[in-house]
C-alpha cells in the first residue's frame, strides 16, 4: 500500500487554475502561467507543512480525527494568525454533487433566519464531563455487562453456528487465546486445551446470576401490563450488546409463548411477543440465524392462525397479522439464503393455504398479507392472477345471504387488503389509460374498485415525482455555474481539468451575472474548487484539499481550513466523501 | 562540524523564540554528536573547541541583534564580551571554512578517509574542492539568510544532476551483487544516501531531476521511513528548505550507521575503484559510520534497531554507566495496626514480629550495587505526612496480589463520558484516590474516586478563627461547603497535553499547548506557578517519584528539569531531533527518559545533564514510556503499535511485543514488575508476561558488548490477555498498590 501511494506524493500539487481563479477574485487579472505554477507549488508545500504539524496535535490530542482546531494550533506554531470561526467538533459536512462529468464538493451553507433563531427555544445544555467506572476484567475474564463489548462478536457467533468444527481446530490457537481473554466459559477453554478431535463443542448456556435476573426482569416487563416498562425492556433487547448468551432462552420463551397464547386466544400477549421478535431482529449484535427454526413458526402462526383472539368480530387481530407479516418479510430479506430458502418456503406455505377453498377468511387474510409484504414481484406473479377468483369469492359473501358476521368482516378486510397492495403494483405495471370496463374484464368483481385505486395511486406517484424533481433541481443547481466558471477562466472549459468557481456568498445567487469581472470582494468569499476526472485512472489519483493561506502579490494572508487525505492517514478521516473533497473556503482579511 | 553547529545555533537565534536552546543546548548537542570518546565526559569537560564555540555563539547573537537593528544592545554586548567591532563580520565564513575542513573523521578510519578525500578532490575537477564553496555561499547569501545557507552549504558541491541516478544505481547494483552476509548491512546506506542526494538536487535547483530521482528510488526505501519520505517529497524547491525542521535534522546531524569492518572495507573499495566521489563525499560528510569488528549483522538485527530519524545510536553513546538500582528507602517504624494486632494475638504471639519483618525486610536490605549514591542528587526530606503515607503504602503492599500468567489482574475502567473527544491526558495518584483529566478546552478536572470529597481550604480570614491547638486542625481548615466530587482548574489557554500528580497528592502539574507548565495546589484548587520557558506546546510533564523535581518536554525538542520552587529550569536536555513526546522519571529519580518524534528514546542523567542512552528501534513517534519498578528495564510504545522492552543498564533492546494495531498511549508495569499492561488507540488493553520476556533474553558478553541482539519472536506467548472496550481508546493505565489495574479513556461514541 505504501509503495503504491508513494510515487504520487511528489506530484500532488494544487491545480494552477485554482491559483488563477483566486487571483482574479482579489483583483489580479492577468496572472502569468509561470507565476501560477510557482504559486501553486508554494501553496501546496505550505499546506502540506501545516497539515504535518496539525497531525501532531491530533496525535497528542489522542484522537484519530483531524479537527479544525488542530489546524489552528499548527498555524499558531508557525506564527500565523489562526483561522477564527471554524471551530467545529465534527468534520465539516461537505456535500457532493456531480454533473457534466465534473465532481464537486461543496460546503452547504444554509441561509438562517435570525428571527427563527431568536424564537426557537434554547437547546439543552450539553452534558458535562463525567466519570464512570465499570469492571473491565475480573481476574482475566471480561464480564458481560453493557459497558463491555459483546463477549462474542457477531462474526464469531456466526462461525460458531455455521462452522462449529472450525473453532476447535488446532491451527486456530490465536483465536482460542482471544476467546480465552474475552471470557469464554471455562468448559470451552478446557475443551480447547485438550486439542483432540471434537465434534461440536458442547455449547454451555449457563447464565450468571445477573443474567438470570436480567432475563427475568426483561421477560416479565415484555409481557407485563406496564407499557412504559415494556418499552424500556424492548429498547434494551434491541440495543444491548451482551444478549448473546440469553438468546436461546428468549427464542424458546417466544415460541412457547406463542404456542400457549394462540390456544388461549390471548391477542395482547401475542402482540407483545411479536414486538419482542422485532426487537431481537433490530439488535445489530445478535446473530439470529441459529434460532430461526423457533422464531419463524411463531411468527407464521401469528400471521395465519384461524383465530387469534376471543372475539374475532370485534378485536383487531388484523393489525397483528399485518405486523407479523411485515416481520416475516423482514426476516426473509435478512436471513434468506440459497441454502435455507426461507423466502421460497414461506411463499409456498402461504400460497398453498390460500389456494385451499376451505380456508377461513382470517387465514386467507394472513396469507395474502404475508405474500404481499414480500414485495411487488410476489404480488405480480402470485396475487394478481388470482384477483378474479378472489373477487368472486368476496362477492359471494357480500352479495349472498348473511351466513355469519365474521365471514363478512373477513371478506371486507381481504378486499381492502387486496386493493391496497395491488393498486400500487398495477399502477406501475399497467399502461394508461385506466378504463373501468377493461379492469372489470381483467380483474372481475374487484375491477372497478381497483381502477379507482389505481387512478389515485397514479396521482400520488405523480405528485411525489414532482417533489423528487424539485429536490433534484436544487441539487443540480450549481450546474449553471459550471459554465460561468468555464467562461471566466477561459480556455480551460473544454479540457477537463480542475477548475475553480467563485460563488458570491450564497448558492442561490450563482447564476447571476456570469461575466462579472472579479473585484476585491467583500470579506467572506467562497471558492469551490472543482476537479474533473480526465479518465478513470486519474480519478483514483488522490487529490487533496486544503485550507490555505495564500500570499499574493498583495500581502494579505488568507488562511483557511484544510483537510488532506494525502497527508492524513486514511483512518483519520471517517467519511467517504472526505476522501476527495475539494472545497476550501477562504477568508481573507482586508488590510 | 563546528560550522554546522554554529549554523544551527544561528538559525535558532533567528527564530528568536528558541533562543534558550542555543545557550544551554550546545553543550549537550556536543556531548551526543561530537567525536567519539568524549561522550562520557560530555558536558563537563570542555572540548578544546569549547571556548571558540562560546565566542561563536556570542557572535551569532550579535549578528542577530544587528539584523534587528538593536544597535545599542550590540554595543553593550560587545563591550561586555570584549570583542572588537570587526570581529563579528567574519565569523560565519570562518567557521564554515573550519567546519568543512574538519569534517572527515570517521571513527578509526579517520586518517585513511582523510587522505582518500583529498585524493578525490584533486583527481576530479567535476566536484569542486570541498573547502571552497561554503565561503562563497556564505558571502553571497549573506544579506538574506546567511545562517540557513551555511547549514545548507555542503549541498552546493554538486555534480552533474543527470549522473545522480546513475551513481545511485551503480551503488545499488554493487550492493545487490555482494555476498548475502554483507548485503543487509550495506543496504543501510541507501536511505541516508537517497535523502542527501535528493536534498542536494533540490538545493541546486534541479527540480525535475530531483523529482525523477525521488520517483525512481523512493520505492526502494524501507517502509518505516515513509513518514520522512512524505516530508521530503513535499520539499521540491530550494526555498522550502529554509526553515524546514526535518531538513535541518538531516543536515545538522549525521546519520549513524553501524557496519562491520568487512562490509565497510567492501564499500570503500568499491567506491574507490569507481571513483564514485559524489557518493563518497556524502558518506564522508553526512554519515557517521560506526565500524565494529565481528560478524556482519543480519537483516532482522538491523531492522530491529533502525528506523529513527538519524540512524542508530552510536555504540559508545550507550557506554556510560547508569545507576539503575533503587534508592534505599528510609527506615520507618511501622506501628502495628490495632486490627492486625488483635488478629495476631488470637493466633499466638510468635507471629507478632513477622509483619514487621516483612514490611521492613525488603527495604532494609544492603544498598544495591547498581544504585546511585543516596545523596547523588539532593532529594526533599520526608515530612511526617510522607512517612504516614509510606506506612499506608507498606500496609497496602502486604495485601498486594501476586500477579502472574495464572493470576491476571482485575481491571477497572474509568470512562470519561461526554468528553466530546476532548480528553487529552489522565493521571491517577499513587494511592488511586484521585483522578485528574486534562482537556482540549484548556481545563483540568480532578475527581475523587473515594467517598472522601474534594474540599478547599478555608479562606485566610476564616483560618485565623481556628484553634490551632486542636487535634483535628487539619480537618477544621477544610471548608465543608466546597465539598464536591470533582473540581475544575482553569488557567491554561490551550489544550492540556500532560498531567501529573505529585507523590504527596498536594500538587498537580499540567502542561499545555500554550507553552506553560502549571503547578496547582490540591488544597486550595488554585494555580500556584506557571513555569514558562518552552514557548511551544509542552507535550508531557511528570513529577519525580520523590516530588520536588519535575520534567517537561515539548515541541521545542528540549526537555527541561525543574524544581517546584525555581522559576528557571535546573537542567535542559537538548539533543532530540524532533518533538519530545513523552517524559518519564526513573524510579530512583536520578535519570530521566524522554521519547521523541525522532523515534528515539534518550536517557539523561539528572546530575550531569548528559545523555547516557540513545535507544533506537521504534518506527514511529514514541508516545509512552514506563520503567519497571526495579528500575532495570524500560518499556516504550509508539505509533507503530509495538512495545519495545529495554535493558537500561546495558542500553539494549531486549524484547518486542507486537499485537496492537494503533498508537500505544499507555504503558504500566505492575507493582512487582511481573506484568506489563499496554493501552492503545485501538481500544484494547493488553497484558504481557514481562518476567518471561526478560528471562528469555540471554545476555552473553558478546551481545552485551556489541549490542547485536537476536530478538525472540514470542509476542504471542507473552501475551496474557486482550480486552476490548466498546469504543474507548485507552490513554492511561495505573496499578493500584494492591495490583488492581485501573484504565482510563474517553468514551467515543
Amino acid at each position: 500500500m505504501a509503495e503504491e501511494r508513494r510515487p504520487k506524493q511528489c506530484t500532488v500539487v494544487l491545480p494552477t487554475e485554482s491559483m488563477k481563479a483566486m487571483a482574479e477574485s482579489i483583483g489580479v487579472g492577468q496572472l502569468q502561467e509561470e507565476s501560477c505554477a510557482a504559486l501553486s507549488e508554494e501553496v501546496s508545500y505550505r499546506i502540506k507543512d501545516i497539515a504535518q504539524d496539525a497531525l501532531k496535535f491530533m496525535h497528542h490530542g489522542k484522537r484519530c480525527k483531524l479537527t479544525t482546531s488542530d489546524i489552528d494550533h499548527a498555524l499558531k506554531l508557525k506564527n500565523v494568525e489562526p483561522l477564527y470561526g471554524f471551530q467545529s467538533q465534527e468534520f465539516i459536512p461537505f456535500r457532493f454533487a456531480s454533473g457534466g462529468g465534473r465532481e464537486l464538493h461543496f460546503y452547504e451553507e444554509k441561509e438562517v433566519d435570525l428571527s427563527d433563531i431568536i424564537n426557537t427555544p434554547l437547546p439543552r445544555v450539553p452534558l458535562d464531563v463525567s466519570l464512570k467506572a465499570h469492571w473491565f476484567s475480573i481476574e482475566g475474564v471480561q464480564p458481560a455487562i453493557p459497558e463491555n463489548p459483546p463477549p462474542a462478536p457477531k462474526e464469531q457467533q456466526k462461525t460458531e453456528s455455521t462452522e462449529p468444527l472450525k473453532a476447535v481446530k488446532p491451527g486456530q490457537e490465536e483465536e482460542g487465546a482471544i476467546q480465552k481473554g474475552q471470557g469464554a466459559t471455562s468448559a470451552e477453554a478446557k475443551g480447547k486445551k485438550d486439542g483432540l478431535m471434537r465434534m461440536k463443542p458442547r455449547s454451555t448456556h449457563e447464565l450468571s446470576v445477573e443474567q438470570q435476573l436480567y432475563y427475568k426482569e426483561i421477560t416479565e416487563a415484555c409481557v407485563g401490563s406496564c407499557e412504559a416498562k415494556r418499552a424500556e425492556a424492548l429498547q434494551s433487547i434491541a440495543t444491548d450488546p451482551g444478549l448473546y448468551q440469553m438468546l436461546p432462552r428468549f427464542s424458546t420463551f417466544i415460541s412457547e409463548g406463542v404456542r400457549v397464547n394462540v390456544v388461549q386466544n390471548n391477542l395482547a400477549l401475542l402482540i407483545y411477543l411479536m414486538r419482542m421478535v422485532k426487537a431481537l431482529m433490530d439488535n445489530p449484535t445478535l446473530y439470529l440465524e441459529k434460532y430461526l427454526h423457533e422464531l419463524i413458526p411463531a411468527v407464521v402462526t401469528c400471521i395465519v392462525s384461524k383465530q387469534l383472539c376471543l372475539r374475532p368480530d370485534v378485536d383487531n387481530h388484523w393489525a397483528l397479522r399485518d405486523f407479523a407479516a411485515r416481520l416475516m418479510a423482514q426476516s426473509c430479506k435478512t436471513f434468506s439464503t440459497t441454502t435455507n430458502n426461507i423466502q421460497s418456503r414461506i411463499t409456498k406455505t402461504f400460497t398453498k393455504s390460500w389456494l385451499d377453498d376451505k380456508t377461513q377468511w382470517t387465514t386467507r387474510y394472513g396469507c395474502i398479507a404475508g405474500l404481499s409484504e414480500l414485495g411487488p414481484d410476489v404480488i405480480k406473479t402470485l396475487i394478481l392472477p388470482r384477483l378474479t377468483v378472489e373477487g368472486a369469492r368476496i362477492k359471494a359473501v357480500s352479495d349472498g345471504p348473511v351466513v355469519s358476521n365474521i365471514d363478512k368482516i373477513g371478506a371486507d378486510h381481504v378486499q381492502s387488503l387486496l386493493l391496497k397492495h395491488c393498486a400500487s403494483v398495477i399502477a406501475k405495471a399497467r399502461p394508461l389509460p385506466d378504463n373501468v370496463e377493461q379492469y372489470r374484464a381483467d380483474y372481475g368483481y374487484l375491477g372497478p374498485m381497483l381502477c379507482s385505486h389505481v387512478v389515485k395511486a397514479r396521482a400520488q406517484a405523480a405528485l411525489q415525482a414532482q417533489q423528487v424533481n424539485r429536490t433534484t433541481l436544487t441539487i443540480t443547481q450549481p450546474r449553471p455555474t459550471l459554465t460561468v466558471s468555464q467562461s471566466g477562466i477561459g480556455g480551460s472549459g473544454g479540457s477537463r481539468t480542475p477548475s475553480i468557481i467563485k460563488v458570491p456568498s450564497s448558492l442561490t445567487l450563482m447564476s447571476t451575472r456570469p461575466g462579472t469581472p472579479t473585484q476585491p470582494s467583500p470579506p467572506a468569499t467562497k471558492y469551490i474548487v472543482m476537479a474533473t476526472s480526465s479518465g478513470s485512472s486519474s480519478t483514483q489519483q488522490v487529490l487533496w484539499t486544503a485550507v490555505l493561506l495564500f500570499l499574493f502579490s498583495l500581502k494579505y494572508i488568507h488562511s483557511v481550513l484544510l483537510d488532506s487525505p494525502d497527508i492524513v492517514p486514511v483512518k483519520s478521516l471517517e467519511t467517504p466523501t472526505h476522501s476527495r473533497l475539494f472545497i476550501f473556503t477562504i477568508f481573507y482579511i482586508v488590510e | 562540524m563546528a560550522a554546522v553547529q554554529d549554523g544551527q545555533l544561528n538559525l535558532e537565534v533567528e527564530k528568536d523564540i528558541k533562543t534558550e536552546i542555543t545557550n544551554d543546548g550546545s553543550g549537550n548537542i556536543n556531548a551526543s554528536s561530537s567525536s567519539p570518546g568524549s561522550t562520557s565526559s560530555g558536558g563537563k569537560s570542555k572540548s578544546p573547541a569549547g571556548s571558540g564555540e562560546d565566542q561563536q555563539t556570542l557572535l551569532a547573537v550579535l549578528q542577530f541583534l544587528k539584523r534587528n537593528k538593536l544597535t545599542e544592545s550590540v554595543d553593550i554586548l560587545r563591550r561586555e564580551a570584549g570583542l572588537s567591532a570587526d570581529a563579528d563580520d567574519s565569523p560565519v565564513s570562518e567557521s564554515a571554512g573550519a567546519g568543512s575542513g574538519g569534517v572527515p573523521s570517521v571513527g578509526a578510519d579517520g586518517g585513511d578517509a582523510n587522505s582518500l578525500l583529498s585524493r578525490v578532490s584533486i583527481a576530479t575537477p567535476v566536484a569542486p574542492p570541498a573547502t571552497a564553496p561554503p565561503k562563497v555561499v556564505a558571502a553571497s547569501g549573506g544579506e538574506d539568510q546567511p545562517d540557513v545557507n551555511v547549514v545548507l552549504s555542503a549541498y552546493s558541491q554538486q555534480g552533474d544532476p543527470v549522473l545522480y541516478p546513475l551513481y545511485y544505481n551503480g551503488l545499488k547494483k554493487f550492493i545487490e551483487s555482494v555476498l548475502d552476509c554483507h548485503r543487509a548491512e550495506l543496504s543501510q546506506v541507501f536511505y541516508p544516501l537517497f535523502v542527501h542526494m535528493y536534498l542536494e538536487l533540490v538545493y541546486n535547483n534541479h527540480e525535475n531531476e530531483a523529482k525523477q530521482f525521488f520517483e525512481k528510488f523512493s520505492g526502494d526505501q524501507e517502509c518505516y521511513y515513509e513518514e520522512d519520505l512524505r516530508i521530503l517529497s513535499s520539499m521540491s524547491k530550494k526555498e522550502h528548505m529554509k526553515g524546514n525542521e526535518t531538513m535541518l535534522d538531516f543536515r545538522t546531524s549525521k546519520f549513524v550507521l553501524r557496519i562491520s569492518r568487512d562490509s565497510y572495507q567492501l564499500l570503500k573499495r568499491h567506491l574507490q575503484e569507481r571513483q564514485n566521489n559524489q557518493i563518497w563525499n556524502i558518506i564522508q560528510e553526512h554519515l557517521y559510520i560506526d565500524i565494529f569488528d565481528g560478524m556482519p549483522r543480519s537483516k532482522s538485527q538491523i531492522d530491529a534497531m533502525s528506523g529513527s530519524l538519524a540512524g542508530e545510536g552510536k555504540r559508545d553513546a550507550n557506554k556510560a554507566k547508569v545507576f539503575y538500582g533503587l534508592l534505599k528507602e528510609p527506615e520507618i517504624e511501622v506501628p502495628l495496626d490495632d486490627e492486625d494486632e488483635e488478629a495476631e494475638n488470637e493466633e499466638g504471639k510468635p507471629k507478632k514480629k513477622k509483619p514487621k519483618k516483612d514490611s521492613m525486610g525488603s527495604k532494609s536490605k544492603k544498598q544495591d550495587p547498581n544504585a546511585p549514591q543516596q545523596t547523588r542528587i539532593p532529594l526533599p526530606e520526608l515530612k511526617d505526612s510522607d512517612k504516614l503515607d509510606k506506612i499506608m503504602n507498606m500496609k497496602e503492599a502486604t495485601k498486594k496480589i501476586r500477579l502472574g500468567p495464572d493470576n491476571l489482574p482485575s481491571i477497572c475502567f474509568y470512562s470519561f463520558l461526554n468528553a466530546y473527544q476532548g480528553l487529552t491526558a489522565v493521571d491517577f495518584t499513587d494511592d488511586s484516590s484521585l483522578i485528574a483529566g486534562g482537556f482540549a478546552d484548556s481545563t483540568v478536572r480532578v475527581w475523587s474516586v473515594t467517598p472522601k470529597k474534594l474540599r478547599r481550604v478555608k479562606s485566610a480570614a476564616d483560618l485565623s478563627n481556628i484553634d490551632k491547638e486542636s487535634d483535628d486542625v487539619l480537618e477544621r481548615i477544610m471548608d465543608e461547603k466546597t465539598a464536591s466530587e470533582s473540581k475544575i482548574l482553569y488557567g491554561h489557554s490551550g489544550p492540556v497535553y500532560g498531567i501529573s500528580f505529585s507523590p504527596d497528592r498536594n500538587y498537580l502539574l499540567s502542561s499545555s499547548e500554550d507553552g506553560t507548565v502549571r503547578l496547582w495546589s490540591l488544597q486550595t484548587f488554585t494555580c500556584l506557578v506557571g513555569y514558562k520557558g518552552h514557548n511551544y506546546p509542552v507535550w508531557d510533564t511528570q513529577f519525580s517519584p520523590y516530588g520536588y523535581y519535575f520534567i517537561s518536554g515539548g515541541h521545542d525538542r528540549v526537555a527541561r528539569l525543574w524544581a517546584t520552587d525555581h522559576y528557571q529550569p535546573l537542567r535542559m536536555f537538548a539533543g532530540h531531533l524532533a518533538d519530545i513526546t513523552c517524559t518519564r522519571f526513573h524510579p530512583n529519580s536520578n535519570y530521566v527518559a524522554t521519547g521523541s518524534a525522532d523515534r528515539t528514546i534518550r536517557l539523561w542523567d539528572v546530575l550531569t545533564g548528559n545523555c547516557v542512552r540513545i535507544l533506537t528501534g521504534h518506527k514511529g513517534p514514541i508516545h509512552s514510556l514506563a520503567f519497571s519498578p526495579n528500575g532495570k528495564f524500560m518499556a516504550s510504545g509508539a505509533t507503530d503499535g509495538r512495545v519495545l522492552l529495554w535493558d537500561v543498564g546495558h542500553g539494549l533492546m531486549v524484547g518486542e511485543l507486537k499485537g496492537h494495531t494503533d498508537t500505544i498511549y499507555a504503558l504500566k508495569f505492575s507493582r512487582d514488575g511481573e506484568i506489563l499492561a499496554s493501552g492503545s488507540m485501538d481500544n484494547t488493553v493488553k497484558l504481557w508476561d514481562t518476567l518471561k520476556a526478560f528471562d528469555d533474553v540471554e545476555l552473553d558478553d558478546f551481545t552485551a558488548a556489541t549490542g547485536h541482539i537476536h530478538l525472540p519472536e514470542n509476542s504471542q506467548e507473552l501475551l496474557l490477555g486482550t480486552y476490548m472496550t466498546k469504543s474507548t481508546p485507552v490513554i492511561h493505565l495505573h496499578f493500584t498498590r494492591r495490583n488492581l489495574l485501573l484504565a482510563a479513556g474517553a468514551y467515543n461514541p
